[in-house]
């Protein structure tokens, strides 16, 4: 028994032309018990982030709240939003601080970086629980069933996907990983942004 | 070996929690109430470790207390129970952590919706329609999948959790006991014989 599948639940995000995805199922359980079919791992963080958070559901309700904390202060200290990049750091810090006694979770990012030209930039990033960070170029897995989740999304995934077919890409990676772990299910989430 | 319940319906939400004590293979108590009333319209059955149960229900409810005296107004549902799991989760960190279950049900008065939250030891807390803890939700999780409706009335809840409350009488090798049944609506807290 492993306290990263106490809980269940998995996450994955993608890259597509100009967009990205990010997607998660809703269940919480205890080991093999189902609790809550809608329990939400995903959270907005800005207008153009979202941050995974499968992993212990205490500390995903624990990171939640610490990381909406750190985001306000950064706001207003900067008097600007923070940019995807930075945000990954931040996650990363928050939880090396914890390297000793962590958090257990396996954050999942996926956001949109304003260029100088105007267009946005799409960016993903995975982190460990302790904080070592994976700037991927095409997806990002986490989660009881991230081996699953890794091998239908190396066969489904392509370079350039437009936002309809990154949707399409992204919710059949998920449900099909999904349906082959007895952790993770019981309905799902997809952002498109 | 304790169990309780709790379900949600049109405007209310019931809890029920068994009554006994145990320790070891003892009953030492019949009429013991595992159900504390936090507010006007707030309620929190509580199970796990004997005598961390108890102090940490009443540390709670001596704080709800203290919010509604410093600002007027009782925290609603969803604050108290973010409050509740927040303590669960910081203890849990911590030298001596509290082994304590939680079923925390309300009326919210601002959205005039029932409000129910299943929280653990570890502070896991989930929003759900119905809820168990203890051993008499390897029963009664699956009975309400099958019979549970958001729009039932007062009565039909009760005849829903009373057929939870005989599935484990019937089926668990320690017979819980009796079964004290507190519901909240918008009138407040009341206590209900089944």
């Amino acid at each position: 028994m492993s306290i990263m599948e106490y809980n269940g639940g998995s996450v994955v995000a993608m890259v597509g032309k100009g967009c990205v995805a990010i997607a998660s199922d809703l269940r919480l359980g205890n080991q093999a018990l189902g609790i809550s079919s809608n329990f939400q791992k995903i959270f907005p963080i800005t207008d153009h982030i979202y941050l995974g958070l499968p992993g212990l559901a205490t500390d995903v309700t624990t990171l939640k709240e610490q990381f909406r904390y750190r985001v306000n202060m950064y706001t207003i200290k900067e008097e600007r939003e923070i940019e995807p990049e930075a945000f990954a750091h931040l996650v990363s810090s928050t939880l090396y601080e914890r390297r000793f006694g962590p958090f257990f979770i396996e954050p999942v990012m996926a956001g949109l970086t304003k260029k100088p030209s105007g267009e946005y930039k799409p960016f993903i990033a995975a982190s460990d629980l302790i904080g070592c960070l994976n700037f991927a170029k095409d997806f990002v897995v986490a989660g009881t069933a991230s081996s699953k989740l890794f091998g239908v999304a190396e066969g489904l995934w392509e370079p350039g996907l437009e936002p309809e077919d990154l949707f399409e890409t992204i919710s059949q990676t998920l449900l099909n990983a999904v349906d082959r772990d007895a952790y993770s299910g019981w309905g799902a989430v997809v952002h498109v942004m | 070996m304790d169990s309780s319940f709790a379900i949600t319906g049109k405007g209310y939400a019931i809890v029920a929690a068994d009554m006994t004590v145990s320790r070891s293979i003892v009953k030492m108590q019949y009429n013991e109430d595992k159900i504390k009333v936090l507010g006007s319209h707030l309620l929190m059955a509580f199970s796990g470790e004997p005598g961390d149960t108890v102090q940490f229900a009443e540390y709670v409810e001596r704080n709800i207390r203290l919010a509604q005296i410093r600002n007027t107004y009782p925290l609603p549902p969803p604050s108290a129970a973010s409050w509740i799991r927040r303590e669960l989760a910081d203890s849990l960190r911590s030298r001596s952590p509290y082994s304590v279950n939680l079923l925390v049900a309300g009326y919210d008065l601002s959205t005039h919706e029932p409000k129910l939250y299943w929280i653990d030891y570890l502070g896991t807390m989930a929003t759900v329609p119905f809820a168990a803890h203890g051993y008499g939700s390897y029963f009664a999780l699956s009975l309400l999948d099958r019979y549970h409706d958001p729009e039932a009335t007062v009565e039909e809840g009760l005849a829903t959790l009373r057929r939870c409350i005989d599935e484990v009488s019937k089926r668990l090798v320690v017979t819980p006991g009796k079964f004290k049944v507190k519901v909240v609506d918008k009138n407040g807290v009341r206590e209900v014989e089944l």
